[in-house]
Protein backbone atom coordinates (compact mmCIF):
# COMPACT_ATOMS: atom_id res chain seq x y z
CA UNK A 1 0.00 0.00 0.00
CA UNK A 2 3.05 2.27 -0.30
CA UNK A 3 1.58 3.76 -3.46
CA UNK A 4 -1.02 5.66 -1.42
CA UNK A 5 1.75 7.72 0.20
CA UNK A 6 3.09 8.54 -3.27
CA UNK A 7 -0.32 9.76 -4.42
CA UNK A 8 -0.79 11.89 -1.28
CA UNK A 9 2.68 13.37 -1.78
CA UNK A 10 1.78 14.18 -5.41
CA UNK A 11 -1.28 16.11 -4.28
CA UNK A 12 0.77 17.94 -1.61
CA UNK A 13 3.38 19.08 -4.13
CA UNK A 14 2.54 22.75 -4.91
CA UNK A 15 4.09 22.31 -8.39
CA UNK A 16 1.13 20.12 -9.36
CA UNK A 17 -1.31 22.91 -8.58
CA UNK A 18 0.11 25.52 -10.97
CA UNK A 19 1.31 25.94 -14.55
CA UNK A 20 -0.04 24.43 -17.78
CA UNK A 21 0.00 20.86 -16.38
CA UNK A 22 -1.36 21.85 -12.96
CA UNK A 23 -4.70 20.57 -11.71
CA UNK A 24 -6.61 23.92 -12.00
CA UNK A 25 -5.55 24.48 -15.63
CA UNK A 26 -6.29 20.85 -16.62
CA UNK A 27 -9.66 20.99 -14.85
CA UNK A 28 -10.53 24.19 -16.68
CA UNK A 29 -9.66 22.64 -20.06
CA UNK A 30 -11.67 19.52 -19.25
CA UNK A 31 -14.77 21.40 -18.12
CA UNK A 32 -14.40 23.91 -20.98
CA UNK A 33 -14.44 21.43 -23.89
CA UNK A 34 -17.06 19.29 -22.13
CA UNK A 35 -19.45 22.19 -21.56
CA UNK A 36 -18.99 23.45 -25.13
CA UNK A 37 -19.66 19.99 -26.57
CA UNK A 38 -22.66 19.33 -24.32
CA UNK A 39 -24.13 22.72 -25.24
CA UNK A 40 -23.72 22.11 -28.98
CA UNK A 41 -25.16 18.59 -28.66
CA UNK A 42 -28.21 19.96 -26.79
CA UNK A 43 -28.75 22.66 -29.41
CA UNK A 44 -28.74 20.04 -32.17
CA UNK A 45 -30.28 17.04 -30.42
CA UNK A 46 -33.14 18.52 -28.40
CA UNK A 47 -34.96 20.34 -31.28
CA UNK A 48 -34.64 17.30 -33.58
CA UNK A 49 -35.80 14.93 -30.81
CA UNK A 50 -38.71 17.22 -29.91
CA UNK A 51 -39.84 17.45 -33.51
CA UNK A 52 -39.53 13.70 -34.25
CA UNK A 53 -41.42 12.92 -31.03
CA UNK A 54 -44.08 15.51 -31.77
CA UNK A 55 -44.85 14.08 -35.21
CA UNK A 56 -44.24 10.48 -34.01
CA UNK A 57 -41.81 9.78 -36.83
CA UNK A 58 -38.24 8.59 -37.18
CA UNK A 59 -38.35 6.45 -34.03
CA UNK A 60 -36.10 3.83 -35.61
CA UNK A 61 -33.50 6.52 -36.35
CA UNK A 62 -33.74 8.18 -32.93
CA UNK A 63 -33.31 4.89 -31.08
CA UNK A 64 -30.95 3.25 -33.58
CA UNK A 65 -28.46 6.10 -33.32
CA UNK A 66 -27.91 5.17 -29.65
CA UNK A 67 -27.20 1.54 -30.50
CA UNK A 68 -24.71 2.53 -33.19
CA UNK A 69 -23.10 5.06 -30.82
CA UNK A 70 -22.44 2.28 -28.32
CA UNK A 71 -20.68 0.09 -30.88
CA UNK A 72 -18.26 2.77 -32.10
CA UNK A 73 -15.16 3.18 -29.91
CA UNK A 74 -14.69 6.82 -28.84
CA UNK A 75 -10.93 6.34 -29.09
CA UNK A 76 -11.22 5.30 -32.76
CA UNK A 77 -13.29 8.37 -33.65
CA UNK A 78 -10.84 10.69 -31.86
CA UNK A 79 -7.86 9.20 -33.72
CA UNK A 80 -9.63 9.28 -37.10
CA UNK A 81 -10.53 12.97 -36.60
CA UNK A 82 -6.98 13.83 -35.53
CA UNK A 83 -5.58 12.18 -38.69
CA UNK A 84 -8.26 13.82 -40.87
CA UNK A 85 -7.48 16.93 -42.97
CA UNK A 86 -8.38 20.53 -41.99
CA UNK A 87 -10.45 21.79 -40.19
CA UNK A 88 -9.82 18.63 -38.15
CA UNK A 89 -6.36 17.33 -37.33
CA UNK A 90 -4.70 17.92 -33.99
CA UNK A 91 -7.05 20.67 -32.81
CA UNK A 92 -9.80 21.51 -30.37
CA UNK A 93 -12.24 21.27 -33.30
CA UNK A 94 -11.53 17.53 -33.60
CA UNK A 95 -11.96 16.93 -29.90
CA UNK A 96 -15.19 18.91 -29.59
CA UNK A 97 -16.55 17.22 -32.74
CA UNK A 98 -15.89 13.79 -31.24
CA UNK A 99 -17.49 14.80 -27.94
CA UNK A 100 -20.58 16.15 -29.73
CA UNK A 101 -20.90 12.96 -31.80
CA UNK A 102 -21.02 10.85 -28.62
CA UNK A 103 -23.23 13.26 -26.67
CA UNK A 104 -25.89 13.43 -29.40
CA UNK A 105 -27.31 9.86 -29.31
CA UNK A 106 -28.52 9.80 -25.67
CA UNK A 107 -29.96 13.34 -25.96
CA UNK A 108 -31.74 12.60 -29.25
CA UNK A 109 -33.05 9.20 -28.13
CA UNK A 110 -34.32 10.34 -24.74
CA UNK A 111 -35.91 13.55 -26.05
CA UNK A 112 -37.68 11.57 -28.76
CA UNK A 113 -38.90 8.89 -26.33
CA UNK A 114 -39.99 11.51 -23.79
CA UNK A 115 -42.22 13.35 -26.27
CA UNK A 116 -43.33 10.27 -28.21
CA UNK A 117 -44.60 8.54 -25.07
CA UNK A 118 -46.60 11.44 -23.68
CA UNK A 119 -50.12 10.22 -22.84
CA UNK A 120 -52.17 10.73 -26.07
CA UNK A 121 -55.16 11.65 -23.88
CA UNK A 122 -53.28 14.70 -22.59
CA UNK A 123 -52.42 15.76 -26.16
CA UNK A 124 -56.03 15.27 -27.25
CA UNK A 125 -57.27 17.34 -24.32
CA UNK A 126 -54.84 20.15 -25.24
CA UNK A 127 -56.02 20.09 -28.87
CA UNK A 128 -59.61 20.15 -27.67
CA UNK A 129 -58.79 23.27 -25.68
CA UNK A 130 -57.78 24.86 -28.97
CA UNK A 131 -53.99 24.62 -28.79
CA UNK A 132 -52.10 24.41 -32.09
CA UNK A 133 -49.10 22.14 -32.75
CA UNK A 134 -46.35 24.38 -31.34
CA UNK A 135 -48.49 25.17 -28.27
CA UNK A 136 -49.10 21.49 -27.59
CA UNK A 137 -45.38 20.86 -27.89
CA UNK A 138 -44.37 23.76 -25.63
CA UNK A 139 -47.11 23.56 -23.00
CA UNK A 140 -47.93 19.84 -22.80
CA UNK A 141 -45.38 17.57 -24.46
CA UNK A 142 -42.20 19.38 -23.39
CA UNK A 143 -43.11 19.64 -19.68
CA UNK A 144 -44.17 16.00 -19.59
CA UNK A 145 -40.98 14.92 -21.39
CA UNK A 146 -38.57 17.03 -19.30
CA UNK A 147 -37.56 14.28 -16.87
CA UNK A 148 -36.64 11.81 -19.62
CA UNK A 149 -35.04 14.58 -21.72
CA UNK A 150 -32.84 15.64 -18.80
CA UNK A 151 -32.00 11.98 -18.19
CA UNK A 152 -30.57 11.97 -21.71
CA UNK A 153 -28.57 15.15 -21.09
CA UNK A 154 -27.26 13.55 -17.88
CA UNK A 155 -26.12 10.40 -19.74
CA UNK A 156 -24.55 12.64 -22.39
CA UNK A 157 -22.68 14.64 -19.71
CA UNK A 158 -21.18 11.44 -18.26
CA UNK A 159 -20.23 10.30 -21.77
CA UNK A 160 -18.66 13.67 -22.61
CA UNK A 161 -16.54 13.76 -19.43
CA UNK A 162 -15.32 10.21 -20.20
CA UNK A 163 -14.54 10.98 -23.84
CA UNK A 164 -12.77 14.23 -22.90
CA UNK A 165 -10.53 12.10 -20.65
CA UNK A 166 -9.70 9.77 -23.54
CA UNK A 167 -8.89 12.82 -25.68
CA UNK A 168 -5.65 13.02 -23.70
CA UNK A 169 -4.57 9.81 -25.49
CA UNK A 170 -4.57 11.77 -28.75
CA UNK A 171 -2.70 14.72 -27.25
CA UNK A 172 -5.69 16.66 -26.00
CA UNK A 173 -5.53 18.49 -22.68
CA UNK A 174 -7.85 18.06 -19.73
CA UNK A 175 -7.41 15.98 -16.59
CA UNK A 176 -6.70 12.91 -18.73
CA UNK A 177 -3.39 14.57 -19.65
CA UNK A 178 -2.23 14.12 -16.05
CA UNK A 179 -2.84 10.38 -16.47
CA UNK A 180 -1.07 10.15 -19.84
CA UNK A 181 1.84 12.25 -18.55
CA UNK A 182 2.17 9.82 -15.67
CA UNK A 183 2.24 6.86 -18.06
CA UNK A 184 4.79 8.69 -20.21
CA UNK A 185 7.18 9.23 -17.31
CA UNK A 186 6.28 5.89 -15.64
CA UNK A 187 5.16 7.79 -12.57
CA UNK A 188 2.44 5.62 -11.02
CA UNK A 189 1.59 8.20 -8.35
CA UNK A 190 0.81 10.77 -11.04
CA UNK A 191 -1.32 8.27 -13.00
CA UNK A 192 -3.40 7.40 -9.95
CA UNK A 193 -3.66 11.04 -8.83
CA UNK A 194 -4.88 12.05 -12.30
CA UNK A 195 -7.40 9.20 -12.30
CA UNK A 196 -8.58 10.31 -8.86
CA UNK A 197 -9.16 13.87 -10.15
CA UNK A 198 -11.12 12.51 -13.13
CA UNK A 199 -13.28 10.37 -10.79
CA UNK A 200 -14.08 13.32 -8.53
CA UNK A 201 -15.03 15.44 -11.56
CA UNK A 202 -17.16 12.70 -13.18
CA UNK A 203 -19.01 11.86 -9.96
CA UNK A 204 -19.62 15.56 -9.17
CA UNK A 205 -21.01 16.21 -12.65
CA UNK A 206 -23.24 13.13 -12.36
CA UNK A 207 -24.48 14.41 -8.98
CA UNK A 208 -25.19 17.92 -10.30
CA UNK A 209 -26.98 16.52 -13.35
CA UNK A 210 -29.10 14.20 -11.20
CA UNK A 211 -30.11 17.20 -9.10
CA UNK A 212 -30.86 19.28 -12.22
CA UNK A 213 -32.95 16.44 -13.66
CA UNK A 214 -35.12 16.50 -10.54
CA UNK A 215 -35.24 20.29 -10.15
CA UNK A 216 -36.13 21.07 -13.77
CA UNK A 217 -38.96 18.53 -13.92
CA UNK A 218 -42.18 20.61 -13.89
CA UNK A 219 -44.09 17.51 -12.79
CA UNK A 220 -41.94 16.82 -9.71
CA UNK A 221 -44.77 17.88 -7.38
CA UNK A 222 -47.23 15.59 -9.14
CA UNK A 223 -44.77 12.69 -9.19
CA UNK A 224 -44.03 13.11 -5.48
CA UNK A 225 -47.69 12.41 -4.59
CA UNK B 1 5.84 -2.09 -55.55
CA UNK B 2 8.11 0.91 -55.18
CA UNK B 3 11.01 -1.09 -56.61
CA UNK B 4 9.03 -2.12 -59.63
CA UNK B 5 8.00 1.47 -60.24
CA UNK B 6 11.61 2.66 -60.15
CA UNK B 7 12.94 -0.05 -62.42
CA UNK B 8 10.16 -0.26 -64.96
CA UNK B 9 9.12 3.37 -64.76
CA UNK B 10 5.53 2.34 -63.95
CA UNK B 11 4.53 5.63 -62.33
CA UNK B 12 0.95 4.38 -62.43
CA UNK B 13 1.78 1.61 -59.93
CA UNK B 14 3.08 4.10 -57.38
CA UNK B 15 0.02 6.31 -57.76
CA UNK B 16 -2.22 3.29 -57.13
CA UNK B 17 -0.23 2.08 -54.16
CA UNK B 18 -2.43 3.01 -51.24
CA UNK B 19 0.35 2.25 -48.72
CA UNK B 20 2.56 4.91 -50.27
CA UNK B 21 -0.29 7.39 -50.56
CA UNK B 22 -1.21 6.68 -46.90
CA UNK B 23 -4.82 6.17 -47.96
CA UNK B 24 -7.57 5.46 -45.43
CA UNK B 25 -8.85 2.44 -47.35
CA UNK B 26 -6.09 0.10 -48.41
CA UNK B 27 -6.61 -3.56 -49.39
CA UNK B 28 -2.84 -3.85 -49.71
CA UNK B 29 -2.51 -3.12 -45.98
CA UNK B 30 -5.10 -5.74 -45.06
CA UNK B 31 -3.32 -8.30 -47.29
CA UNK B 32 0.21 -7.67 -46.06
CA UNK B 33 -0.62 -7.26 -42.37
CA UNK B 34 -3.24 -10.01 -42.12
CA UNK B 35 -1.30 -11.80 -39.34
CA UNK B 36 -1.06 -8.67 -37.21
CA UNK B 37 -4.75 -7.88 -37.73
CA UNK B 38 -5.81 -11.43 -36.88
CA UNK B 39 -3.72 -11.45 -33.71
CA UNK B 40 -5.18 -8.13 -32.55
CA UNK B 41 -8.72 -9.26 -33.37
CA UNK B 42 -8.26 -12.51 -31.42
CA UNK B 43 -6.86 -10.61 -28.43
CA UNK B 44 -9.74 -8.14 -28.63
CA UNK B 45 -12.34 -10.93 -28.74
CA UNK B 46 -10.64 -12.81 -25.91
CA UNK B 47 -10.57 -9.77 -23.59
CA UNK B 48 -14.19 -8.88 -24.42
CA UNK B 49 -15.61 -12.39 -24.02
CA UNK B 50 -13.72 -13.19 -20.79
CA UNK B 51 -14.82 -9.85 -19.29
CA UNK B 52 -18.50 -10.25 -20.15
CA UNK B 53 -18.61 -13.88 -18.97
CA UNK B 54 -17.00 -13.05 -15.59
CA UNK B 55 -19.29 -10.01 -15.37
CA UNK B 56 -22.35 -12.19 -15.94
CA UNK B 57 -21.20 -14.82 -13.42
CA UNK B 58 -20.80 -12.10 -10.76
CA UNK B 59 -23.92 -10.12 -11.73
CA UNK B 60 -26.32 -13.02 -11.18
CA UNK B 61 -25.56 -13.67 -7.46
CA UNK B 62 -25.24 -9.92 -6.81
CA UNK B 63 -28.66 -9.24 -8.31
CA UNK B 64 -30.19 -12.16 -6.39
CA UNK B 65 -28.73 -10.81 -3.14
CA UNK B 66 -30.02 -7.33 -3.99
CA UNK B 67 -33.48 -8.82 -4.51
CA UNK B 68 -33.49 -10.85 -1.30
CA UNK B 69 -32.10 -8.18 1.02
CA UNK B 70 -33.94 -4.97 0.36
CA UNK B 71 -31.44 -2.73 2.12
CA UNK B 72 -28.58 -3.93 -0.09
CA UNK B 73 -30.51 -3.18 -3.28
CA UNK B 74 -30.00 0.59 -3.10
CA UNK B 75 -26.33 0.13 -2.16
CA UNK B 76 -25.62 -2.26 -5.03
CA UNK B 77 -27.47 -0.12 -7.60
CA UNK B 78 -25.81 3.07 -6.30
CA UNK B 79 -22.36 1.50 -6.55
CA UNK B 80 -23.17 0.32 -10.08
CA UNK B 81 -24.12 3.87 -11.13
CA UNK B 82 -20.92 5.25 -9.59
CA UNK B 83 -18.72 2.73 -11.42
CA UNK B 84 -20.56 3.42 -14.68
CA UNK B 85 -19.84 7.14 -14.21
CA UNK B 86 -16.06 6.68 -13.87
CA UNK B 87 -14.34 7.15 -17.26
CA UNK B 88 -12.59 4.03 -18.56
CA UNK B 89 -9.17 5.66 -18.75
CA UNK B 90 -9.43 6.62 -15.06
CA UNK B 91 -10.74 3.21 -13.99
CA UNK B 92 -7.86 1.35 -15.68
CA UNK B 93 -5.43 3.84 -14.11
CA UNK B 94 -6.89 3.32 -10.62
CA UNK B 95 -6.32 -0.44 -11.00
CA UNK B 96 -2.68 0.10 -11.92
CA UNK B 97 -1.29 -0.21 -8.34
CA UNK B 98 -3.05 -3.57 -7.95
CA UNK B 99 -2.65 -5.33 -11.27
CA UNK B 100 0.05 -3.30 -13.08
CA UNK B 101 0.62 -3.08 -16.83
CA UNK B 102 -1.18 -6.33 -17.61
CA UNK B 103 -4.19 -7.67 -19.45
CA UNK B 104 -5.69 -8.34 -15.99
CA UNK B 105 -6.04 -4.59 -15.42
CA UNK B 106 -8.14 -4.28 -18.57
CA UNK B 107 -10.24 -7.36 -17.79
CA UNK B 108 -10.97 -6.27 -14.18
CA UNK B 109 -12.04 -2.83 -15.43
CA UNK B 110 -14.27 -4.25 -18.15
CA UNK B 111 -15.80 -6.78 -15.72
CA UNK B 112 -16.77 -3.86 -13.46
CA UNK B 113 -18.42 -2.02 -16.38
CA UNK B 114 -20.34 -5.06 -17.62
CA UNK B 115 -21.42 -5.78 -14.03
CA UNK B 116 -23.13 -2.41 -13.77
CA UNK B 117 -25.23 -3.14 -16.87
CA UNK B 118 -25.90 -6.80 -16.07
CA UNK B 119 -26.97 -6.39 -12.41
CA UNK B 120 -29.55 -3.85 -13.58
CA UNK B 121 -30.71 -6.17 -16.36
CA UNK B 122 -31.19 -9.15 -14.02
CA UNK B 123 -33.13 -7.03 -11.53
CA UNK B 124 -35.27 -5.43 -14.26
CA UNK B 125 -35.94 -8.83 -15.84
CA UNK B 126 -37.03 -10.45 -12.57
CA UNK B 127 -39.08 -7.39 -11.55
CA UNK B 128 -40.93 -7.68 -14.86
CA UNK B 129 -42.32 -11.14 -14.07
CA UNK B 130 -46.06 -10.68 -13.38
CA UNK B 131 -47.15 -11.45 -9.83
CA UNK B 132 -49.95 -13.75 -11.08
CA UNK B 133 -47.39 -15.95 -12.82
CA UNK B 134 -45.40 -16.20 -9.62
CA UNK B 135 -48.58 -17.08 -7.73
CA UNK B 136 -49.46 -19.74 -10.28
CA UNK B 137 -45.95 -21.21 -9.95
CA UNK B 138 -46.25 -21.37 -6.19
CA UNK B 139 -49.67 -22.94 -6.52
CA UNK B 140 -48.15 -25.67 -8.73
CA UNK B 141 -45.84 -26.48 -5.82
CA UNK B 142 -42.56 -24.90 -6.98
CA UNK B 143 -40.04 -24.25 -4.20
CA UNK B 144 -38.56 -20.70 -4.14
CA UNK B 145 -35.53 -22.05 -6.02
CA UNK B 146 -37.62 -23.98 -8.51
CA UNK B 147 -39.75 -20.91 -9.07
CA UNK B 148 -36.63 -18.80 -9.75
CA UNK B 149 -35.02 -21.14 -12.26
CA UNK B 150 -38.09 -22.74 -13.91
CA UNK B 151 -40.47 -19.77 -14.01
CA UNK B 152 -38.89 -16.39 -13.31
CA UNK B 153 -35.56 -16.77 -15.16
CA UNK B 154 -37.08 -18.05 -18.43
CA UNK B 155 -39.56 -15.16 -18.40
CA UNK B 156 -36.78 -12.66 -17.61
CA UNK B 157 -34.60 -14.03 -20.43
CA UNK B 158 -35.38 -11.37 -23.07
CA UNK B 159 -34.40 -8.57 -20.66
CA UNK B 160 -31.33 -10.55 -19.51
CA UNK B 161 -30.11 -11.05 -23.07
CA UNK B 162 -30.92 -7.42 -23.85
CA UNK B 163 -28.57 -6.45 -21.00
CA UNK B 164 -25.97 -8.93 -22.21
CA UNK B 165 -26.11 -7.38 -25.70
CA UNK B 166 -25.59 -3.85 -24.35
CA UNK B 167 -22.77 -5.01 -22.06
CA UNK B 168 -21.05 -6.91 -24.88
CA UNK B 169 -21.28 -4.15 -27.48
CA UNK B 170 -19.98 -1.50 -25.06
CA UNK B 171 -17.21 -3.81 -23.84
CA UNK B 172 -15.95 -4.28 -27.41
CA UNK B 173 -15.67 -0.49 -27.75
CA UNK B 174 -14.12 0.02 -24.29
CA UNK B 175 -11.47 -2.68 -24.85
CA UNK B 176 -9.66 -0.23 -27.17
CA UNK B 177 -8.81 1.98 -24.15
CA UNK B 178 -6.86 -0.98 -22.73
CA UNK B 179 -4.06 0.23 -24.98
CA UNK B 180 -3.04 2.61 -22.15
CA UNK B 181 -1.70 -0.46 -20.29
CA UNK B 182 -0.60 -2.15 -23.51
CA UNK B 183 -3.50 -4.62 -23.85
CA UNK B 184 -6.11 -2.98 -26.04
CA UNK B 185 -6.47 -5.56 -28.81
CA UNK B 186 -7.37 -3.55 -31.90
CA UNK B 187 -6.93 -0.41 -29.78
CA UNK B 188 -3.17 -1.08 -29.81
CA UNK B 189 -3.22 -0.93 -33.63
CA UNK B 190 -5.21 2.34 -33.50
CA UNK B 191 -2.66 3.77 -31.04
CA UNK B 192 0.41 2.79 -33.09
CA UNK B 193 -1.41 3.96 -36.22
CA UNK B 194 -1.86 7.35 -34.58
CA UNK B 195 1.81 7.57 -33.60
CA UNK B 196 3.05 6.69 -37.08
CA UNK B 197 0.24 8.59 -38.91
CA UNK B 198 -0.78 5.31 -40.60
CA UNK B 199 -4.35 5.97 -41.76
CA UNK B 200 -5.13 2.53 -43.23
CA UNK B 201 -4.19 0.84 -39.96
CA UNK B 202 -6.37 3.22 -37.90
CA UNK B 203 -9.43 2.88 -40.12
CA UNK B 204 -9.13 -0.90 -40.60
CA UNK B 205 -8.77 -1.54 -36.86
CA UNK B 206 -11.66 0.85 -36.09
CA UNK B 207 -13.96 -0.81 -38.61
CA UNK B 208 -13.02 -4.25 -37.26
CA UNK B 209 -14.05 -3.08 -33.75
CA UNK B 210 -17.50 -2.11 -35.01
CA UNK B 211 -17.80 -5.34 -37.01
CA UNK B 212 -16.90 -7.44 -33.93
CA UNK B 213 -19.53 -5.57 -31.89
CA UNK B 214 -22.23 -6.10 -34.53
CA UNK B 215 -21.36 -9.80 -35.02
CA UNK B 216 -21.46 -10.51 -31.25
CA UNK B 217 -24.76 -8.62 -31.05
CA UNK B 218 -26.28 -10.77 -33.80
CA UNK B 219 -24.93 -13.95 -32.15
CA UNK B 220 -26.61 -13.01 -28.84
CA UNK B 221 -29.87 -12.18 -30.60
CA UNK B 222 -29.68 -15.59 -32.31
CA UNK B 223 -29.06 -17.24 -28.92
CA UNK B 224 -32.21 -15.63 -27.58
CA UNK B 225 -34.26 -16.94 -30.51
CA UNK B 226 -32.74 -20.40 -29.98
CA UNK B 227 -33.39 -20.44 -26.22
CA UNK B 228 -36.94 -19.14 -26.55
CA UNK B 229 -38.50 -21.07 -29.43
CA UNK B 230 -41.98 -20.05 -28.21
CA UNK B 231 -41.19 -16.42 -28.99
CA UNK B 232 -39.91 -17.09 -32.51
CA UNK B 233 -41.76 -15.12 -35.12
CA UNK B 234 -43.13 -12.81 -32.48
CA UNK B 235 -41.62 -9.53 -31.45
CA UNK B 236 -38.03 -10.06 -30.27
Amino acid sequence: MGWIGGVVAWFQDPANWQGPNGIPQRLLEHVGVSAAALGIACLIGIPIGLWLGHVHRGGGLAVGVSNVGRAVPTFAVLVILVLAPEPFGLSTVSIITALVLFALPPILTNTYLGVNEVDPAAVDAARGMGMNGPQVLAKVELPMATSLLMGGVRLAAVQVIATATIAALVAGGGLGAIITNGFGTQDQAEVVAGAFCVCVLALSIEGVMALLQRRLDPLRVVRAR
Amino acid sequence: MIGRALIGGHAQTVADDCLVRNAWVCPEYVRTRADELTAATVEHLRITIISVIIGALLALPLALVARRIHRLRATILGTATAIYTIPSLALFSLLLPFTGLTETTVIVGLVLYSLTVLVRAVLAGLDGVPEEVRGAGRGMGYSPNGLLWRVEMPLALPVLIGGLRIATVSTVALTTIGTIVGSGGLGDLIQTGLQSNFKAQVLTASVLCVVIALVLDVVLLGTQRFLMPWRRGGVA
